[in-house]
């Protein structure tokens, strides 16, 4: 099974680098928010904002947000490959099902792991200041929880099918998630009912343990209820999703 | 048998849809022995690519069992898979950025070659299908033919047993379809036993051993191509005789001195059905120079599978070929 992951993550990634143009293109969105939407937030004053530290509050939900993009889209890609046959002709070789899978959201995963690294590098100059190890820390559940969503999203593809209904579906799915968990703005600065309704959304706590340790505050109880959610967020996508690929391939 | 590379009994794939439960396959049986070539003829919709995916592991059958390459369909699907090669309907335009050598490559280590092993294959299966170097040819710019030879040869890489050819040349131009029917019997010439699914009728007949003609999830018949249209009705003979008169004295003549299945007396000409058209045409010749009848033409024509599916379905292949 190693050896089966190991090709197909091959394979995908080495298609990504000979047609880079969507890697790219998954970076313009929070590149522009970095640089268009950001120099605003200096000036705001409240929930940690205001002066220089804003960039510490906005990069990680930057980093989220180009995460649920990225890994959330990658549905798209296997409809095309189930169009192409390639879905089927790796289905008939004796590769286990979940390999197939894994492959494809390991690929995913680096390759966001190289946007986000690109998305903090082109925020030092802006101003952000950051602990490293807390930047490190939190690419790494940012890019767990892009396995899961990946995943999930492979699945979705594999249900759906196609492009038009596809493209709805994530976008009715993701912009929700994302501007209740306070990406933009953290959600310290919302209304009673707003917040109440955001502590619903597993991705507040991504954001919160991020924003925490963007910081260095290693010791915050942000960082580990984050990290106890996305662990359990991305395993939980990565078994539904590896679970509805062996199941439609019965 | 040791023998019998297919053996399936009873198969039946049942779909869901709005109307209710469609059986798209309807317990079929099916034997194919090693080294022949079956050809699964009918029309779009007649469950020809839906037997394809149940033997290949890639659909499970709603009944009935089988045994593929020595293993059993349901129990043991990666040993089949291991076994077969599978090639599937022509896909959509291939992704940018995927290569011809290192597709195949991949493919072939999927199925458990190694490295080394799957590079001495590739340089010797692509020369024998014409793809010899194009291994670093984008997909995007294979031409339509090289495109079916490069899905065979990811059918092919790791040497399997049986292969499964899905409407191997659905939309090729003739001279493509004629050079990938020479790459399937030389395959066959190589000992290779192959399924595949057409509904073109001279395909069928070039290149099946049997013909398995399918219509509404069943098998209909099940025969060489020759005996299937042998079966189905005689040859014509066709006697060119532009004068009414002659025709009449002819077809009397011809009833006195052959056995005859049908004769049709049309313009200009008289359609005379026999069993065996061969043998009918000089006792025919004799018989009519004998009486003073000269005709200005004789051509003796085999029936097609169209005329053989027509007869077995009441409907003709080549609506269908034209609506699809």
């Amino acid at each position: 099974m190693r050896t089966d992951t190991f090709l197909i993550f091959q394979r995908q990634t080495r298609i990504r680098l000979r047609n880079p143009v969507w890697v790219f293109f998954g970076l313009t969105q929070p590149i522009l928010y970095l640089v268009l939407f950001g120099p605003l937030l200096k000036n705001v004053s409240g929930g940690g904002l205001g002066g220089p530290n804003a960039w510490r509050v906005f990069v990680p939900g930057l980093l989220l947000q180009l995460a649920i993009f990225t890994a959330g889209f990658s549905g798209f890609g296997i409809i095309q490959e189930l169009r192409e046959g390639v879905i089927e002709r790796q289905r008939v070789t004796p590769a286990s099902r979940t390999s197939l899978i894994l492959g494809r959201t390991l690929s995913d995963m680096v390759t966001l792991a190289v946007q986000s690294t690109v998305l903090v590098l082109v925020a030092l100059p802006f101003g952000l200041r950051a602990s490293w190890q807390g930047v490190l820390s939190s690419l790494a559940l940012i890019c767990l929880l892009a396995l899961g969503i990946s995943s999930a999203s492979y699945a979705m593809g594999l249900i759906l099918k196609d492009e038009d209904s596809f493209a709805p579906f994530i976008q009715g799915v993701t912009l929700p998630l994302l501007l209740l968990s306070g990406v933009l703005l953290p959600m310290s600065l919302a209304p009673a009912w707003l917040r109440h309704t955001s502590q619903v959304n597993p991705l507040t706590y991504v954001v919160d343990a991020s924003r925490a340790l963007f910081r260095g505050d290693f010791s915050d109880q942000h960082v580990w209820i984050g990290a106890v959610v996305t662990l359990a967020l991305g395993v939980l996508l990565a078994y539904v999703g590896s679970r509805t690929f062996q199941r439609q391939s019965a | 048998m040791a023998d019998d590379l297919i053996e399936a009994r009873g198969l039946t794939r049942a779909f869901r849809t709005k109307t209710g439960p469609v059986e798209a396959v309807k317990g079929i049986d099916l034997v194919v022995t090693r080294g022949e070539i079956v050809g699964l003829l009918g029309p779009n919709g007649a469950g020809k690519t839906t037997t394809l995916r149940m033997l290949t592991t890639l659909l499970r059958p709603s009944a009935g069992t089988a045994t593929v390459a020595g293993h059993d369909l349901i129990r043991q699907p990666r040993e089949v898979r291991r076994r077969i090669g599978y090639v599937a309907q022509v896909g959509s335009a291939p992704s940018p950025g995927t290569l011809v050598g290192s597709e195949l490559v991949t493919q072939a280590r999927l199925q458990g070659l190694s490295r080394t092993q799957a590079r001495e294959r590739l340089a010797e299966l692509a020369p024998a299908l014409d793809l010899g170097g194009l291994e670093g040819r984008a997909l995007l710019e294979l031409s339509g033919g090289q495109r079916r030879r490069f899905d065979v040869a990811l059918g092919l890489m790791h040497s399997p047993a049986l292969l499964f050819l899905d409407e191997p040349t659905t939309g090729l131009d003739p001279q493509s379809r004629a050079n990938l029917w020479t790459h399937v019997r030389a395959l066959r010439d190589a000992g290779m036993t192959i399924v595949l699914t057409t509904h073109y009728l001279e395909e069928a007949d070039a290149l099946a051993d049997r013909v398995l003609v399918m219509d509404g999830g069943q098998i209909v018949a099940d025969d060489t191509p020759d005996a299937l249209k042998a079966r189905i009705s005689g040859d014509v003979v066709t006697l060119g005789l532009p004068e009414p008169g002659a025709r009449r004295q002819a077809e009397a003549v011809v009833r006195e001195a052959i056995s005859v299945r049908d004769v049709v007396n049309t313009d200009g000409a008289l359609l005379v059905t026999v069993d065996e058209g061969a043998l009918a045409v000089a006792p025919l010749l004799r018989a009519l120079d004998a009486a003073g009848l000269s005709p200005t033409s004789i051509t003796v024509s085999r029936p097609t599978l169209d005329d053989v599916f027509l007869t077995l379905t009441g409907r003709t292949l080549r609506d269908e070929e034209a609506a699809a």
